[in-house]
């Protein structure tokens, strides 16, 4: 008798329903959506919004064909596609006045059309890669050699007015390389500084030097130091890249880090990409210095600067007038210390301007630079790949505490507007570089997704038809452990959100492919112990059991072939070795259990079975 | 239906050291044609920008290339891929200049020859000869030495697995000839690929690696069968244990492998130019895969030395009653 206990056909029953489950929501497709969510950390998404955009889409007259209210954004649902562009044009109306100044972004997406309770169980269709939806990917590397610099650079700045504040005398302090060399004339002096520097920076490893006829003391980052400096500014550049990616209103990016040192950024549906990259390729950092007045108004030496040859300590830029001008290399502050910078009008003059805020550090340290030089220029500087430009150049007025600036005059609205942004956006804690891109076209998506079910569909079918002609019955239960495979393969990806791309639809394929194999094996086995001369049930049996081994072994040797591409593969063969070893798990289960349940309840439960349906079983000699 | 009505157990063995010639030559000029040809990596390997784009007419090649190059491309290549209104751009990595603007670079050279003066291929300025973008990759070189790194140690991973797992299932004669036949189809599917000078793409690899998986499934169903053999039947010589073996599993391996190459085909026919050399590099695999696991791998595992003491030695009773 074959038959398998009321747990085993339980798990059997139940595996298949929720497989069925979560597979569902793959079939009703995706309908066009408007998802607006909050660019700013002040504004939250919450029921009020929700209700502005409903009150918006009532004006516009558009009925949406639902609205979801989820942790971050609101999504509407709609009809079609130009519904969908009225909508989005109603909404950032109604919810961005000031086009230049946008509190939410507003962007097309698409959003599963499945009903809610199916949403509500979590049951999500499956999260297809770039290649299949279209979109852009970029590979970014993080310049830690860059982070390191510029954090020595502000440590450099530190250290100047910790010696002034202690009022200990040095003869200059400058970044040599990876370390800060402060000099000394007297050991006393570099003897007392040692005490206090290593008193309040902890994170310096000092020795001393000779240079001449000077005392140095040389710091360098601990080693410790380092680590947590580089791991902060990968951090640091993902917030910045959040920041920047909202502006660009994409739905649902994927910003992640990759190994140590790399961030990921996927953008489904953005088709312009040389906007995202300009926007991403801003890879500017931020830095404020002062202006030299003096040499900056000394036409010989402007003449000589602009041949190459500026003052010592000096660097000379061109500034967007085209004026040239002198500025320090010291640096004051750097894009850190700036928490926001927002466009706006001076309230008096009503010129555009641009309002910056800055933390509490940044704040004193801009006290004490403005009191001390009213009336002289700093420039704020956006340096980019080594590259500086002066954003902007204004005169100093008056002393400016409490760390609200206003940068005004000579600006157009759209100026003001410009500059705000790169502020904003721009203080990355090291330089970034593009090392991969990957841009694939929606109509070339579509297709993609086309040829990978088409392959899969058809190559299905041949073994359908192969397998039912071949092992009649045993053939026709083969095939419904091939569809359980595919079934419980589609759910678990659906259920994982794992991500689908077309090596993971060839991964689906070869992985039925393969999954058949261990049907086969079954069924030739039954094959054998019936020529042998058992009798049906125990050729059930036997079957069964010594296939089992066989189709142990053979997975577990794919698995670690799959596991490998896992463990080592990346982009599109991590796809693949996703949904290959998935496959490879579901199919011992399909193959094995599902198809064993439906035999013992096809033929099981006959006592006297006196032939099964397996195909011909050709016996030698008769 | 029933294919295969065999009598008596083929004397495979007998031929084994034919079989293991065919292989070695196979190999051998795998191996020289990598060594001589060398593999055609593609973009994702070599670092460089690599361009799809559409037109509603076919194009004329030639003319993109000059254009590309007058504007200071160094060795572009241009070809058609899928049909002849699709073109496949390749520009190499080129040191020093903003390699992430290169795709834009490009695009701005096709709209010149799209306004071009061949006036054969422009009539107006139809919409027929501006380009669509379809796709853009770009890599830079880091990124193209840490995939070739990170693929050979996942061959190597494999292998080791592999070899460990049969070791400590079966025997390690059994593992060592079973990675040894499936090693040589690795070679052999790279022989291929460097022979026709198929470009080698991430999905080549993912799929070369899948049938080294695959085809050690093969032998270990063999290997299987050898044991069972050993254990169940007394008084048979060793190649007579690895014919019947061969034998009584052949059906199923030539129905699996049919299977699977359906599967297969049906990816070479409608999977496209993208899924094409994949499925090309599983064919080749499945072929070969058939072939080595069972005819080369079997007459290795008899010349390592194979007995039924191995098998049989301690736990006789034991193992018997299981059987």
């Amino acid at each position: 008798m074959n038959r398998y206990p009321l747990w085993k056909n339980a798990t059997v029953l139940i595996a298949l329903v929720l497989g069925l489950l979560y597979t569902l929501p793959n079939f009703f497709g995706e309908a066009p959506a408007v998802q607006v969510a909050s660019v700013k950390s002040t504004h939250k998404v919450d029921a009020k919004l929700l209700a502005q955009v409903e009150a918006a889409l009532k004006t516009a007259s558009i009925a949406p064909q639902g609205m979801v209210l989820d942790l971050n954004s609101v999504r509407v649902r709609l009809a079609d596609t130009d519904t969908q562009l009225k909508a989005r044009d109603a909404i950032e109306r109604a919810l961005n006045p000031v086009a230049a100044d946008a509190t939410y972004s507003v962007a097309l997406n698409l959003v599963s059309d499945s009903p809610n309770w199916l949403n509500s169980i979590n049951a999500l269709p499956m999260y297809l890669g770039l290649d299949l939806r279209g979109g852009v990917h970029f590979l970014l590397q993080v310049d830690m050699k860059g982070a390191l610099t510029k954090r020595l650079d502000s440590i450099g700045a530190d250290l100047r007015s910790l010696m002034r504040d202690k009022s200990i005398r040095h003869g200059g302090i400058s970044r040599e390389g990876q370390t800060v060399a402060i000099r000394f004339r007297e050991a006393e002096t570099r003897d007392k500084a040692r005490g206090v520097l290593a008193d309040s920076q902890p994170d310096l490893e000092l020795v001393d030097a000779q240079d001449g006829a000077d005392l140095k003391l040389v710091a360098t980052l601990k080693p410790v130091a380092q680590k947590r400096i580089q791991e902060f500014a990968v951090k640091q550049n993902i917030t910045t890249l959040h920041n920047r990616i909202n502006e660009l209103g994409v739905a649902e990016p994927v910003i992640q880090q990759q190994g140590i040192d790399r961030i990921v950024v996927q953008l489904p549906g953005v088709q312009d990409t040389a906007k995202a990259k300009d926007i991403l390729g801003r890879t500017a950092t931020l830095e404020v210095r002062m202006v030299d007045d003096e040499a900056s108004a000394n036409p010989s030496v402007m003449d000589q600067a602009a041949r190459g040859q500026p003052p010592p300590g000096t660097e000379y830029y061109v500034e967007r007038g085209g004026r040239g001008l002198l500025v320090k290399k010291q640096v004051v502050l750097t894009g850190e210390r700036l928490t926001d910078a927002q466009p706006g009008f001076d309230n008096q003059t009503q010129e555009p301007a641009v309002h910056l805020s800055l933390d509490s550090a940044g704040a004193r340290i801009f006290k004490d630079v403005t009191r001390e030089s009213v009336g002289k220029r700093m420039a704020i500087l956006l340096i980019e790949k080594g590259k500086g430009e002066v954003v902007t150049a204004p005169v100093i007025r008056t002393e400016i505490g409490g760390g609200r600036v206003q940068i005004s005059g000579r600006m157009s609205t759209v100026e003001a507007h410009d500059v705000a942004l790169l502020l904003r956006a721009g203080s990355l804690a090291a330089p970034m570089e593009i090392i991969e891109e990957r841009t694939v076209g929606p109509s070339l998506g579509a297709e993609n997704i086309a040829k990978g079910f088409n392959s899969t569909m058809w190559g299905f079918i041949a073994i359908a038809v192969f397998m039912m002609s071949y092992y009649l019955l045993f053939g026709l239960v083969s095939v419904f452990a091939l569809s359980a495979n595919l079934l419980f393969l589609v759910a678990l990806l659906s259920l994982l959100q794992a991500t689908l791309t077309l090596p993971g639809i060839a991964a689906i394929a070869l992985t039925l492919g393969m999954a058949i194999d261990a049907n086969v094996l079954i069924n030739e086995r039954v094959r054998e112990e019936l020529r042998g001369g058992n009798s049906p049930q125990a050729a059930i049996t036997a079957g069964y059991e010594r296939a089992w081994a066989t189709i142990l072994d053979s997975n577990i040797t794919t698995l670690i072939a799959g596991i490998a591409l896992l463990i080592f593969g990346s982009g599109p063969v991590r796809g693949f070795a996703v949904v290959h070893c998935l496959g490879i798990l579901t199919s011992i289960f399909s193959s094995v259990v599902v198809s064993r349940a439906l035999i013992n309840w096809i033929y099981g439960r006959r006592r006297k079975l006196e032939a099964v349906s397996i195909g011909q079983v050709w016996k030698p000699g008769v | 239906m029933e294919f295969f009505r065999i009598r008596k157990d083929i004397p495979f063995m007998r031929h084994a050291l034919v079989f293991n010639i065919i292989s070695l030559i196979t190999f051998l000029l795998a191996v020289f044609f990598l060594s001589t040809k060398g593999l055609h990596f593609s973009v994702e390997f070599t670092g460089g920008t690599l361009m799809e784009v559409s037109y509603a007419q076919a194009p004329d090649l030639r003319q993109i290339r000059q254009q590309l190059e007058s504007d200071g491309f160094v060795d572009p290549q241009v070809q058609n891929f899928g049909s002849s209104r699709d073109v496949l751009i390749r520009v190499p990595l080129t040191k020093g200049a903003e390699s992430s603007k290169v795709g834009e670079q490009v695009m701005a050279s096709l709209m010149k020859v799209g306004a071009g003066a061949d006036p054969k291929v422009v009539q107006s300025k139809a919409p027929a000869t501006t380009p669509e973008l379809k796709r853009v990759e770009f890599v830079g070189p880091q990124v193209g030495k840490e995939l070739a790194e990170d693929g050979a140690l996942a061959l190597l991973l494999v292998v080791v697995g592999i070899m460990l797992y049969l070791a400590f299932r079966f025997e390690w004669r059994f593992a060592l000839s079973a990675i040894i036949a499936n090693m040589h189809d690795v070679v052999i599917i790279l022989g291929f690929f460097a022979f026709f000078q198929w470009e080698f793409s991430l999905p080549v690899l993912a799929a070369v690696l899948a049938v080294l998986g695959y085809s050690v499934n093969e032998s270990v169903v063999v290997f299987d069968r050898v044991r069972e053999t050993f254990k169940k039947k007394r008084g048979m010589t060793t190649p007579q244990v690895l014919d019947h073996a061969i034998t009584s599993t052949i059906s199923r391996t030539i129905i699996t492998h049919g299977s699977t190459q359906m599967m297969v085909t049906s990816m070479l026919i409608f999977g496209g130019a993208a899924l094409h050399y994949f499925a090309l590099a599983l064919t080749i695999g499945i072929l070969f895969g058939i072939y080595s696991s069972v005819l080369v791998a079997s007459p290795l595992v008899m010349w390592l030395g194979v007995s039924r003491e191995q098998f049989v030695k301690p736990k006789v009773e034991k193992q018997e009653a299981v059987v």
